[in-house]
Order: structure tokens, then sequence, then C-alpha cells
């Protein structure tokens, strides 16, 4: 698994780890073994566009456009995102 | 992405959240015999188990309560017939299924159809590091090879495997080579618990516990090969609590987020809630799922902090560690209202470091779990 992300970088969900809506507490969820991630509206908005094919400055660039939003600020926080779930060992890149 | 956070609450119910976790004992029947079982040592029989349909309908109910995994545990599971029947019910109810397993009586083609019917995860249990001592502890000849040969399955259908294994005096100074193990069985999680005293455990405790020393070393090479793997191989690590300074959050709170049903239909808060005396546990053969978690005399028995103590009211930790464990504080202090004797702050805590300490000298012999013969 590489440390370093880049724009170029593909990732996905590992085998094991789902994202389903949680209807019982309003929200989504990232479930994995023995774990549960409840994720916020931004977390949800970008790993929907995680297909595992698109590239992490795709992803940026799909999402600055849906939501007509900075896209340094997008990129920011996809890549903290990204980071963060990848230390968790609920996303890997491909 | 910060810490769960619950929010909205079933209007009619309010201040009891909804549960996460639902742990399934399908069966008390297990090929294996490991002495320091999660099980209560009054084991429930097979004509008393639950039926298929029984099950599918309690696992309709925690869908719809809010439960979000299902853990299929036992005995083993795979001792039922209509496992996969009801991997197949949490699938079709978008529920995660963990598989918890020992690994020594499922087929490549049973595993396939498993996994066909969207099993989610396998946690695999391993006795030992090496044939002898997982034999020796599991009671099972040839259970070591069953095991690895099951793991290369779940690997070949590209199932995510967790190892987990039980530490405790006779295979604490494996620790290298479970790790060694898991990396060689290409599993993506280990998980090393040391044994929580309660069921065959707390039986055998005088055979399990391990001297401080043996418990502190094994907790180093943990922390080295975390650092070491970190990105190749996640290493959860359950520490001893006899020799600890503070208490688990067991359970993460009393009827806070997961709950137990057994192979009979009880509804627990935990595994070992049985042990307490006097608590009122309703079957889901007679109640609905929600009317357990919400209603039934046992889950609000513990539910909240304002039955603890004083020391535990003032304690900033409180909220965090929710006074520890209830079978815990009863089993040492007689009361399962007092705080988790593990905690500094627990008038008993020298009791339990003495008790530990004794354990670990003693020269006892597992007494392994079996299921009492009629009328003992």
């Amino acid at each position: 698994m590489s440390d370093t992300l880049t724009d170029s970088t593909v990732v996905r969900l590992p085998r094991g780890v789902r994202m389903r809506h949680d209807a019982a507490r309003e929200g989504w969820v990232l479930l994995a073994p023995e774990r549960i991630f409840q994720l916020d509206a931004i977390a949800h908005a970008v790993l929907e566009n995680v297909d595992g094919e698109r590239s992490l400055a795709r992803i940026v660039d799909d999402l600055a456009a849906h939501y007509n939003a900075e896209r340094s600020r997008i990129h920011h926080d996809v890549h903290a995102l990204f980071r963060a779930l990848i230390e968790r060992g609920v996303l890997e890149t491909v | 992405m910060s810490d769960p956070t619950l929010t909205g609450k079933p209007a009619s119910e309010p201040r009891i959240d909804p549960p996460m976790g639902l742990l399934a004992e399908l069966t008390h029947r297990c090929p294996l015999q490991c002495p320091y079982c999660s099980n209560p040592v009054e084991l429930e029989r097979r004509s008393d188990e639950l039926t298929t349909a029984d099950w599918q309908r309690i696992l309709c109910e925690a869908a719809a309560l809010g439960v979000l995994q299902v853990h299929l545990s036992g005995g083993e599971p795979a001792a039922r017939r209509d496992l996969t029947e009801l991997v197949a019910t949490c699938a079709e109810q978008q529920l995660y299924s963990n598989l918890i397993t020992a690994g020594v009586n499922i087929s490549p083609q049973r595993l396939a159809e498993l996994a066909d019917a969207g099993l989610d995860h396998v946690q695999l249990s391993f006795q030992g590091a090496t044939p002898e001592v997982t034999e020796q502890v599991s009671g099972l000849r040839g259970a070591h090879d069953k095991k690895r040969a099951f793991a290369a399955e779940v690997r070949a259908l590209e199932l995510p495997l967790t190892l987990n294994v039980v530490l405790h005096r006779a295979n604490i100074d494996q620790v290298d080579d479970f790790i060694a193990l898991a990396l060689a069985l290409g599993a993506e999680r280990l998980e090393l618990a040391h044994a929580q005293y309660y069921g065959w455990a707390l039986h055998n405790r005088s055979a399990l516990m391990p001297p401080r020393a043996e418990v502190m070393a094994a907790l180093a090479k943990v922390e080295q090969a975390q650092a070491r793997l970190k990105g190749r191989l996640a290493i959860d690590s359950v520490v001893p609590d006899y020799y600890a300074r503070r208490p688990k959050p067991c359970m993460n709170g009393w009827g806070r987020q997961t709950l137990n049903v057994t192979p009979s239909g009880l509804g627990l808060p935990c595994h070992a809630a049985q042990r307490i005396p006097g608590l009122e546990f309703w079957s889901l053969r007679e109640h609905t799922l929600a009317d357990v978690w919400y209603r039934s005399p046992a889950f609000n028995a513990f539910r909240g902090t304002d039955f603890l103590p004083d020391t535990c009211q003032r304690c900033e930790r409180r909220d965090i560690d929710f006074g520890g464990c209830r079978c815990q504080a009863l089993m040492v202090t007689g009361d399962a209202r007092q705080m988790d004797p593990v905690c500094e702050f627990s008038p008993w805590h020298d009791d339990i470091q003495t008790l530990a300490i004794a354990d670990s000298a003693r020269d006892a012999a597992f007494a392994y779990r079996r299921f009492a013969r009629r009328g003992e």
C-alpha cells in the first residue's frame, strides 16, 4: 500500500468495507471488520465518488463542479479524508 | 469522521439509543474445548436452540431497530446447518455479517456458499501459533492444520480475514509467532486479546493467568509489531485488565451499543450477564428485539451511570469507561453496582492484583469446556 497520495492516486473500499445508509441514526456509515465509522456529509459526498477508477484529481474536479466550490479547498478535504481512511485500513489504493 | 456520536432517537423511546451490534450466539455446540471459552459454564443444549425462522425474525428486527453489524458466533456457528440461510438474511437486511469461527468444520464448498450468500468478514480463532499448542489448548487433534487450510480457503475467496487469539499463560510466549502466522496466512487483522475472566475462563483462571512480567513483555512486542507492520497488518490488542489501573469500558456501556442473544433466545446486555443474580432477562421467543432492548429489566438495570458510587460520579472518566465491568465488580466486591475493581480508585483494587499474582503462580491444569452430563 502506497503511503503517498498524488493527484493520480486511485482508491477504493477494500473487500469487507461497505458504505450504507443508516436510517436509525439518519446518516451514512462505513462498515468494516469490528468497526463502524459514522460519516459526516462531506465524507459521504466524497466517498460516493470513490469507484476504484477515477483518480483523486478527477474526483476533486467532479466535486468542485458539482458543488460549485473552490477546487483547492475540495482538494484539501479529499486528501485529508483519504489519508485518514487509508491509515485506518478502510480505504486502499488501487 | 469524528468519534461515533449518535443522533436521532426514536420519538417514542427517549434517552436510549438504538443498538449498533448484535452478537448472535447461534449455538453452544463446538468441536473445540478451549478452557477460556466466553460461554457460560452451564451450556445451552441443541434441543433448546432457536429455529431458523426464529433467528431470521430476530435478524430482521435487528435491522429495523438500527443494528448495523451482526457477529455470528457460538460455540461454533457452523455447527448449525442453517448458517448459510442466516448469512443470506443478514445480506438481505443490509446487516454486515461477521463469522466468528474455529475454522475446523467448514468445507471449501460450504465456505463458498457462505461467501455467495453475502458473508462480509471471517474471524478465525487460533489457540496456538504451533500445532502442539493449538491442540493442547483446544483439545482437538489436527486442529491447527485444519485452521491453516481454512484460512487459505478464505483468502482464495478473497474474503477479509481477521485472526483472533486469546492470550494466556500457555501461549503468551508465542506473540511473535502469532504475528508471523497472521502475515503468512495473509490476514488483514490480528486480534491479540488477553483472556477475560468470565465463564469458563473464570473457572480456569488459575491455569490461565500469566505472570505480570510476561504480560508486559507481550505488550512491548505487540507495540513494536504495530509500528513495524503499519499498513500491512492491523494488530488490535486487548490488555489483561487484572493488571491494569483503569477499567475497560465494558461493552462500551451497558445496553448502550450492543446486545447478545443466546442459543435459546435470551437477550443479554453482555455474554456474562447471567452471572449477576437478580437480573430478569427476556426471551426472544416471547418478546421482540425492540422490547428486549428498550424495556427488559436486565437492560435497564445498569444503563447510564447513576447507579455508580460517588467516587465514579466525581471522576472525569465516568463517561469514558462507565465504571467498567458489572460482572467483575460483582465477582470481587459482591456488588454489581460497585466500580470495577480494576480501577485504581476502587477500594478493592489491591485485591484483584493480589488475585492475579496468586493465580499466575499456581500450577493448575485446564478444565476443558464441555457440556455437563445430564443430572450433573
